[in-house]
């Protein structure tokens, strides 16, 4: 029991990390209907800069991971402006934009894989906190494990808060509502598109910096997978809704980590895709996702 | 009918002959003899993904798991029952039948999700093939699990794959040309007015596919048996990117598109090993990443646009225009 307790609590951590990405993932689609998938290499770039933030420039942790939140929203925003509003411009086909996110991504994981950016090596991570662990009826957690879940819930609630108290917050939802519509009452749609990604990317930056202390090994190419699986949870909760990603990434978190503790380990990702694909079956736009009636 | 395939009917043995015999003297070495091969088998595979989502316009993101399937099966086979070219064109046969029939399978479910779904569903499908690879040894020792398979025999031979990629496109012409293929496009452009129509859609977008994934699983038997050596590393999801992209760059709903731009991107990509010289081949996926994001701004409804090269136009054109080619590769 206390196992499984301890398997929950380790598929939470892994799932809370998963959120912080899929939401990004999320909103993005929801506004541009575009799969981001140059959002995992953002994840990977926040993770280096937080890493060497307190490695070689000595910042305490939460100071380095705000500086690696403010450059992935730069860096965000920047992608945004060079590679998809061209094609946004343009009135290019959706599918351009999707190729183009898998050119930027290629280009992110092997620019920074040259040995003058950060180089192809594995890096270890050296510990931030001297560990501690508690006992709580019986099921021990690390300090670790409580810093991933309060940054991640500290996160969600102010993403809440920016989504749905402010005015831009009030802008991005028209915005993925009808973006045409949206322009006609005088929302300025490019700035708020750049304010998503920033945002997303800013999330996704926090997500790499708690996942390289939760699984201390760092390198060019860590943010594939788990970006895969985040936007997985972002389609298994229903793309496009917030509290579906949040809802997905939980999800897959669990099922990862309790199908390699107690099924299999080497078939953990197959496990984790085969229930994303019966899940679509039987709601094929997701948990969470709104079923439109197709106008003709 | 007949009178118009002779031109290029003789194009193709022209080229056929021309290619055979520039190999035979050596003009073109063992090193680019196989990357001629390599961009021919790639022609297959894209092609079969031409139909899918160019024609059919079902979005799939794990092609590369049938090009897999293809390849082990036929890999199995000739490895199991030896190497002779009956076993290989009998090996060659099952690799795309095995891949067609599980495209049957998981197609007829999951061809009901839209868009992005049915990619993400398809990726999904991908990465449990991968999976499904990377475990293959505890089925067969044979099959090398994620060790990879080696001591498969070198039969894949320039006269094979270029008759089969002739086959292929032949194959995906007629189809697409036929009614089947209209109902296909049909599907693309719209899928409930197709169903209005009375056109069967789930019956056509499952022909696109196990015919596409067929043709893919014939691709992965050819380069099984080019390279003597598999890992299914070579069948992950960036390995059906490649193809997608090939299909996008080439201009959905073209043929001629895909094939110019299969081969040409193969080429482009041993050229940039090139050009780039031992010392920046770090840099070769850097630079394609570039050219890849250069080319999609500057043509996002890819090279032919939805539209077909044929000889006689560029004839045509050469004759009223002097010269003028047309823009592709």
């Amino acid at each position: 029991m206390e196992h499984l307790l301890e398997q929950t609590l380790n598929g939470l951590q892994l799932g809370f990390v998963y959120a912080l990405i899929a939401v990004g993932y999320t909103m993005v689609y929801g506004i541009i209907k575009l799969i981001n998938f140059a959002h995992g290499d953002v994840f990977m770039i926040g993770a280096f800069v937080a890493v060497f933030g307190f490695t070689s420039w000595g910042l305490p942790w939460p100071l380095a991971i705000l500086v690696a939140m403010l450059a992935c929203a730069v860096l965000g925003m920047g992608i945004e402006r060079l590679a998809y509003r061209p094609l946004r411009i343009k009135g290019a086909p959706r599918i351009a934009a999707l190729i183009t996110a898998i050119g930027v991504s290629l280009f992110i994981e092997y620019f920074t894989s040259l040995d003058f950016v950060f180089g192809s090596d594995y890096r270890n991570v050296p510990r931030v906190l001297p560990e501690r662990r508690w006992e709580i009826f019986g099921v021990s957690i690390n300090n670790v494990q409580v810093l991933v879940l309060v940054t991640v819930l500290v996160l969600v609630v102010f993403l809440q808060l920016v989504v749905y108290r402010t005015k831009v917050g009030k802008a991005m939802r028209a915005v993925s509502q009808d973006m045409d519509a949206a322009r006609l009452m005088g929302i300025d749609v490019d700035r708020i598109i750049g304010f998503t990604f920033a945002l997303g990317s800013a999330l996704a930056a926090a997500a790499g910096a708690l996942f390289a202390m939760a699984y201390p090994q760092i390198h060019p190419f860590m943010g594939i997978m788990p970006g895969l699986k985040a936007f997985t949870a972002a389609v298994l909760g229903g793309i496009g809704s917030i509290p579906g990603a949040l809802l997905g990434a939980l999800v897959m978190g669990q099922v990862e980590v309790l199908t390699a503790a107690y099924l299999t380990t080497d078939f953990r990702d197959a496990i984790a895709f085969a229930l994303l694909i019966l899940v679509l079956l039987f709601r094929p736009t997701g948990l969470l996702g709104k079923t439109a009636p197709e106008k003709v | 009918m007949r009178k118009e395939m002779l031109l290029p009917a003789a194009a193709v043995a022209l080229l056929y002959l021309v290619l055979a015999l520039l190999r035979q003297a050596g003009v073109i070495g063992i090193y680019w003899g196989q990357i001629v091969d390599l961009a021919l088998i790639t022609t297959i595979q894209a092609v079969g993904l031409s139909l899918i989502y160019g024609f059919a316009g079902q979005f799939s993101l794990g092609h590369a798991a049938f090009y897999g399937l293809g390849a082990y099966v036929a890999a199995f086979i000739t490895r199991t029952q030896g190497g002779t070219p009956l076993t290989f064109a009998l090996a060659l046969l099952a690799g795309a039948a095995v891949a067609g029939i599980v495209a049957l399978i998981i197609g007829l479910p999951i061809l009901r999700l839209r868009s992005d779904y049915l990619g993400i569903a398809t990726l999904g499908f991908g990465i449990i093939v991968k999976v499904m690879l990377d475990n293959a040894d505890k089925l067969s020792p044979v099959l090398g699990g994620a060790r990879g398979m080696a001591g498969i025999p070198r039969l894949t031979t320039f006269h094979w794959v270029f008759w089969l990629a002739v086959l292929t496109i032949l194959i995906a012409r007629n189809l697409v040309n036929s009614s089947h293929g209209r109902s296909c496009i049909a599907v693309r452009e719209d899928e409930v007015a197709a169903d209005i129509m009375g056109i069967d859609t789930t019956q056509f977008k499952t022909l696109a596919f196990v015919m596409g994934c067929a043709m893919a699983g014939l691709a992965g038997g050819l380069y099984a048996h080019l390279y003597s050596f598999l890992h299914p590393s070579s069948f992950d999801f960036l390995k059906s990117f490649d193809v997608l992209l090939v299909v996008v760059l080439g201009g959905l709903g073209s043929l001629t598109g895909t094939v110019v731009t299969s081969i040409g991107w193969v080429f482009l990509l041993e050229g940039l090993r090139d050009v780039l010289g031992q010392q920046f081949l770090d840099w070769r996926w850097v630079v394609y990443a570039l050219i890849l994001i250069a080319v999609m701004i500057a043509r996002p409804q890819g090279l032919m646009g939805g539209k077909e090269l044929s000889l006689d136009m560029l004839l045509r054109r050469r004759a009223a225009r002097g010269g003028a080619d047309h823009g592709a590769a």
